[in-house]
């Protein structure tokens, strides 16, 4: 007779055989008998958080930057609505998670018991499936069902709720079914006709961009390799959503920025100018569109994307290709080099005339601000970070708003999955529990949290969680006082009524990081910032960075609400224009 | 025009709305018409009727038919959204003006009155196969089968003849001739 096992015993072999390393969790009434049960299994190693959404924006940053699904425990009730926004903010930026939850045994379930909440109903929209497991029996395909729709196609999260009765219940433990490998046959329904009509338009093209996202990152490594090779193959620009950074090069000079909002001047006119949009595993998002009347008015469009819900959802498109980015970019590459008709040189001087046009842009040097030697300004305390993290293999998270929108103006990303942001949901409170999970999987790297200071008051109690488990995160805090991004909102669009954004008292950073028992470092004055950052760096250990900056600095380049590319506020360089001149003014 | 104090785009020119009928086969399982339907209110679409019973009880698959509006964007967002949920296994849809589908609602009208009266009820519905369920010396329960717009006129109809309640079903649909929807 084959060995019965527990509901709880279940779990974890099912986490084995998914090669499941790290969990974060946080005990609770409705899980006990999984956790009893997490003793016996030495492969798996459980993160202990401060709060649930810490263990799932911890998930989100481990998964990112590793590639694997992220794994999250929590109790019934509060354990599960707590997670509630990490399990959103991963479906937005589609993430693999996996999130296993108590639930009050089956026969009190609608009884408003202790801790019952009706999680499935819950966790419904903001997860790609979920589960109640009432049944002993159904529990092993479950949980390796979970691990299969959370990672396959546009991965996301999943979450399984799990009574407390059936923890303790037994059977037959089933092992995963080993799937033929199908080649992503299941994803991919792109032929070969697809990628001819694609090449016929990139031999045509005269004003090509490449606009590439998360999508490239998600389909793994290979895929930012096949990137580069086509945009190698091609010549052509490309520019990148805030998810894609890191998948191109950020200081190739084929590299335009960042798009969208807070893009680039030479990225957004050439996304509005363009007569060919190839768009590989972006969405669309209303944060790149602007005016969706007049969004690249005069271009074809080509959409590359593994969901087909994604495919003309906002932006019609002349061709769509549904696939993995991976199997697609390396089909065209494949295709190019195989047309020799000329297509790879000949394509090039097509489009000379149109580099000379991007240079024209670029030359407005859209990031540029006005440096000054009495405050920090933050963009050049960005750059600094830059300059002096850049040749560590660095990894960066970000909380939301203005400073995360300088992280990604000013910090250049050279490989994929080095960048953690919260872009769809817009999570503050994201980018510290996330530079824990990225610290568990990536032990030995430099993990810096470009953070806010209202944001990372949000979840700032997962230091602790730092502490416990020795990650020397970096939380490098460009404290304005203000929520930044609202505050300017409120300049340019409500008549400078800042109303309820500046936080009139704040903690003492220092004090605070003394208090989880890690280091405090503070800058106020731009003389010696190099030596203090370089200090935070050098610690053997977790770091709070509270860096004083200007707290009337704007976020510029942007597009304003329902305007299109073109027409883009630029910094006050450029508004002062005629005024003083350019860099001029810093020195003043 | 104002200037917009949004952070959102300011919504553009709507094209033409028509009406759809969604047909969905899911598996027969807890909260798979939640599911459904939380996409319809969650993504804003509307759900002018719905059906939904098992159609197989081996296989374990309900059939559900949904009549919605929507522009042709948003129709076919439907159908793609409605496709990437797990328990969904395919999805139709049919212009209600399609001539190759059949479409057909139920009702039941509870008529109290003479006999007189139901008899010019029952004279009334003659067109739609009425069939009368129930029947004592002063009330009919009768059942018509008939397209939604034709089961609206004869509920205003009947009201001055009787007619005291009235239960009626969602649109079920069928395409005609041999083949069936793959």
């Amino acid at each position: 007779m084959p060995k019965l096992y527990t509901g709880a015993e279940i779990v974890f072999k099912c986490l084995e055989d998914q090669k499941v390393e790290h969990i974060f969790g946080y005990p609770g009434g409705a899980v006990l008998p999984i956790y009893d049960e997490l003793k016996n299994h030495s492969s798996i190693k459980h993160i202990l958080v401060r709060h649930e959404q810490g263990a799932g924006h911890a998930a989100e940053g481990y998964a990112r930057s590793s590639g694997k699904p992220g794994v999250v425990l929590v109790t019934s009730g509060p354990g599960a609505t707590n997670v509630v926004t990490a399990l959103t903010d991963a479906y937005m930026d589609s993430v693999p998670l996996v999130c296993i939850s108590g639930q009050v045994p089956t026969h009190l379930i609608g009884t408003d018991a202790f801790q019952e909440c009706d999680t499935t109903g819950i966790t419904r929209p903001c997860t790609k499936h979920n589960w109640l497991v009432k049944d002993i029996n159904d529990l092993s395909n479950v949980m390796h069902e979970a691990f299969k729709v959370a990672t396959t196609g546009r991965p996301g999260p999943v979450l399984v709720d799990i009574p407390k009765d059936i923890q303790f219940a037994k059977t037959k433990y089933k092992k995963p079914k080993i799937e033929k490998k199908l080649n992503g046959k299941l994803q991919n329904r792109f032929s070969q006709n697809d990628i001819d009509e694609l090449i016929k338009l990139f031999s045509k093209a005269k004003k090509p961009v490449i606009y590439s996202g998360g999508g490239v990152i998600n389909s793994g490594p290979k895929a930012s390799e096949a990137l580069r090779e086509l945009a190698s193959l091609t010549g052509f620009p490309i520019t990148s959503t805030l998810q894609g950074l890191g998948a191109f090069p950020g200081d190739d000079n084929q590299f335009l920025g960042m798009l969208g909002m807070h893009g680039t001047y030479e990225a957004n006119n050439a996304m509005h100018d363009c007569d060919l949009l190839i768009n590989i595993g972006a969405r669309f998002d209303d944060r790149i569109t602007g005016k969706i009347d007049e969004f690249s008015p005069k271009s074809k469009k080509v959409h590359i994307d593994i969901d087909p819900s994604s495919i003309n959802k906002i932006i019609k498109v002349d061709l769509a290709i549904v696939g993995d980015v991976s199997s697609v970019l390396n089909r065209i590459n494949k295709t190019i080099v195989i047309s020799k008709n000329g297509n790879s040189k000949s394509n090039k001087s097509n489009i000379a005339k149109w580099w000379e046009q991007i240079e024209k842009w670029r030359r407005k040097d859209s990031l540029n601000f006005i440096n000054s030697d009495k405050t920090i300004k933050p963009q050049h305390a960005v750059q600094r970070l830059y300059e002096l993290t850049k040749n560590k293999d660095t990894y960066v998270t970000t909380e939301v708003g203005q400073h995360q929108m300088w992280a990604a103006q000013h910090y250049k990303f050279n490989k994929p999955n080095r960048w953690m942001t919260s872009g769809g949901l817009g999570t503050m409170g994201y980018g510290l529990p996330a530079a824990v999970g990225v610290q568990i999987a990536h032990p030995e790297k430099l993990v810096v949290d470009i953070a806010g200071e209202a944001s990372v008051l949000m979840t700032m109690q997962e230091m602790s969680t730092a502490i416990q488990y020795n990650l020397p995160i970096k939380i490098f805090i460009l404290n304005n006082q203000y929520m930044g991004m609202v505050r300017q909102w409120q300049e340019l669009l409500h008549e400078k009524n800042y109303s309820e954004s500046y936080s009139e008292a704040l903690p003492d950073f220092i004090k605070m990081a003394e208090a989880y028992g890690c280091k405090g470092i503070k800058a106020v004055n731009p003389l010696g910032l190099d030596e203090k950052i370089q200090e935070m760096i050098d610690y053997d250990g977790p770091v709070i960075f509270d860096c004083h900056v200007d707290p009337n600095e704007n976020c510029f380049p942007m597009i304003p609400s329902g305007k299109p590319h073109n027409q883009m506020i630029l910094g006050p360089n450029d508004q002062e224009e005629n005024k003083i001149k350019g860099k001029g003014k810093a020195l003043v | 025009m104002p200037k917009s104090k949004s952070a959102y785009s300011i919504p553009t020119k709507k094209q033409k709305s028509d009406t759809y009928i969604f047909v969905v086969w899911v598996d027969n399982e807890a909260g798979v018409l939640a599911r459904v339907v939380g996409l319809f209110s969650g993504r804003g679409y509307n759900i002018e009727s719905l059906a939904v019973a098992e159609v197989d009880a081996i296989k374990n698959i309900s059939r559900i038919t949904i009549v919605t509006t929507g522009t042709p964007q948003v129709i076919e967002q439907i159908r793609l959204q409605l496709t990437k949920l797990v328990p969904v296994h395919k999805v139709a849809e049919f212009k209600r003006e399609d001539k190759n589908v059949i479409f057909k609602e139920m009702a039941l009208f509870k008529v109290v009155g003479k006999k007189s009266k139901i008899d010019k009820c029952l004279n009334a519905c003659k067109k739609f196969n009425p069939v009368i369920l129930d029947e004592t010396k002063s009330s009919a329960v009768i059942q018509i089968t008939a397209l939604r717009r034709e089961i609206d006129i004869m509920n205003k109809k009947l009201k001055p003849l009787g007619l005291v309640s009235t239960s009626r079903t969602g649109a079920v649909a069928m395409t005609r001739g041999a083949q069936i929807f793959n």
